[in-house]
């Protein structure tokens, strides 16, 4: 078994009265794509944010690469975030900038002593390799949904994260280009060497892009397995009712 | 009885969010204070903010102030031209403009325009994620944010009061040398006579107080905008609502002060 670079045990968070996640727990493997998947305000996206320090936990423990998320200071959480690349919902472009500009902006940032060629190369080979090579001028405003999801992971990837998190790739994506941010993230995955944890309530991205898959209902885990172990043989009805409403045809 | 028991919980909650509020905005305060004086220091960013706000307000400022120093001029004149005492334009209107008006109209002015930009701006940020994207690339969003604008409105807007305060004695100029037949050198003699390093002074410290009012003023409410776009809405319009207010009453103290001081 590959050693964990993610666990997470008995994580609680609420906000207010609301009980989001009632006690989590779940590893994440070197080299594994693991899809979250629940209904939306099941706190999937709650639980990667805990993950990076956007939020904290109110009781349990989240420990990411070794580090316990809650406890860095924030110079030690500012080194940690360079391994975790993010990639937000609505892909969070800046929108003042261009292509290029966003994608240096975490670069220059905490990357010291590159020369501007250095830069623009790296910034080529990542939109080369999201398909992307024209759109470096382009502001996000005049790119599709589709376009701004691509610019959004090869943004995360410029600081060579260990770990990705997708939250809801596909959300708002027609089918076609869904497929082809299924296939980017497991290109990712293949091309960086990466371990990730993808946030969907899509099966059809759960099936392409997850080794295993894990049912967040009611703020706990209900299944967490291989697709097949988890809807061909799933016991609770709200997993079983989950897989029933989507079509999948992959 | 039933009515005073019904009113009391939401007398109590507008007073608890009056003062949460009011605990919040002092902590985005001293986080500004303690975040100006840390590395990294966003120099690029400050110097471009300076120009939005500088170099794009410059033909809205350029016509408000000019259209002031005529108005004002020719609103003046019968007045002074009952006791015969035209001649004294030049220095009243110096005195109206260097100590209140230059730096009052540009101020509201500025909050009107950058102020509601600045809410609108980071409210967005904010509701897209934007912010959280900055955070999670190990960047400090309140530092390349909220530090950058507060710094630019401070430095830009005494620089463009100054510049509202010339324009609008040109326009003044020109009124009063086309009724009056004043000479461009004898108008500002008498300007410069008038106005004295105190006025200019307090107009300058007033001036930086405004901007520092309009920067973090605008910046608060768009990093606390609620979630979608009503909030980023209110955000803008709350922005220019309360710097305006805030201005008003920064204007009436630094008056008191000044006042006193010129007693002394």
């Amino acid at each position: 078994m590959e050693e964990k670079v993610v666990e997470i045990q008995g994580l609680k968070k609420s906000f207010g009265d609301l009980d989001v996640l009632k006690g989590v727990d779940l590893d994440l493997h070197k080299g594994e794509n693991l899809v979250v998947l629940g209904k939306s305000g099941s706190g999937k996206s709650v639980l990667i944010k805990i993950m990076v320090g956007l939020l904290k936990q109110d009781e349990g423990s989240m420990r990411v690469l070794g580090e316990e998320v809650s406890t860095l200071n924030t110079r030690a959480l500012n080194a940690f975030r360079l391994k975790i690349g993010f990639s937000f919902q609505n892909s969070a472009l800046y929108d003042s900038m261009t292509v290029r500009e966003n994608m240096e902006f975490p670069l220059v940032r905490n990357v010291k002593n590159l020369t501007r060629g250095e830069i623009t190369k790296k910034i080529e080979e990542l939109l080369d390799s999201v398909g992307l090579p024209q759109s470096i001028n382009q502001m996000p405003s005049e790119l599709s949904g589709g376009q701004k999801k691509r610019i959004g992971v090869a943004r995360t990837l410029i600081l060579n994260p260990e770990i990705m998190l997708y939250d809801e790739p596909t959300a708002g994506l027609d089918p076609i280009t869904c497929m082809d941010i299924n296939n980017l993230i497991v290109q990712v995955r293949e091309q960086y060497n990466t371990s990730s944890i993808v946030i969907t309530h899509d099966l059809t991205c759960a099936k392409v892009t997850g080794d295993r898959q894990a049912v967040l209902l009611d703020g706990q885990f209900k299944a967490i397995g291989s697709f097949d172990e988890v809807f061909a043989h799933a016991k609770d009805g709200r997993v079983k009712s989950f897989y029933d409403y989507n079509f999948i045809d992959t | 009885m039933a009515e005073e028991a019904d009113r009391k919980p939401l007398l109590s909650k507008k007073i608890d969010n009056f003062f949460s509020g009011l605990a919040s905005a002092w902590s985005f305060v001293s986080r500004f204070f303690k975040e100006v004086f840390l590395p990294p220091y966003e120099l690029k960013e400050v110097v471009h903010q300076c120009y939005r706000i500088g170099v794009e307000s410059l033909p809205l400022i350029s016509l408000t102030g000019f259209i002031v120093g005529i108005v004002f001029t020719n609103q003046s004149r019968p007045s002074l031209s009952e006791f015969g005492a035209t001649s004294w334009l030049p220095s009243l209107i110096s005195i109206a403009v260097v100590r209140a008006m230059g730096p009052l109209v540009t101020a509201l002015i500025a909050a009107g325009k950058m102020g509601s930009s600045i809410g609108a701006e980071i409210g967005s940020m904010k509701v897209t994620e934007q912010i959280d994207a900055m955070e999670v690339s190990a960047t400090n969003p309140f530092k390349f944010l909220v530090v950058t604008r507060v710094l630019a409105t401070t430095f830009m807007i005494p620089i463009l009061v100054m510049y509202t305060d010339f324009v609008a004695l040109m326009g003044s100029f020109l009124s009063v040398n086309a009724n009056e037949m004043v000479s461009m050198t004898t108008f500002f003699v008498q300007v410069f006579e008038s106005i004295s390093f105190l006025d200019i002074t307090s107009s300058v410290l007033k001036s930086l107080l405004f901007g520092f009012t309009i920067g973090i003023v605008g910046c608060y409410k768009g990093y606390n905008s609620s979630k979608g776009t009503e909030g980023v809405g209110r955000a803008a319009n709350s922005a220019v609502v309360m710097a305006m207010f805030l201005i008003f009453i920064e204007e009436l103290l630094v008056l008191q002060i000044v006042n006193a001081i010129r007693m002394m």
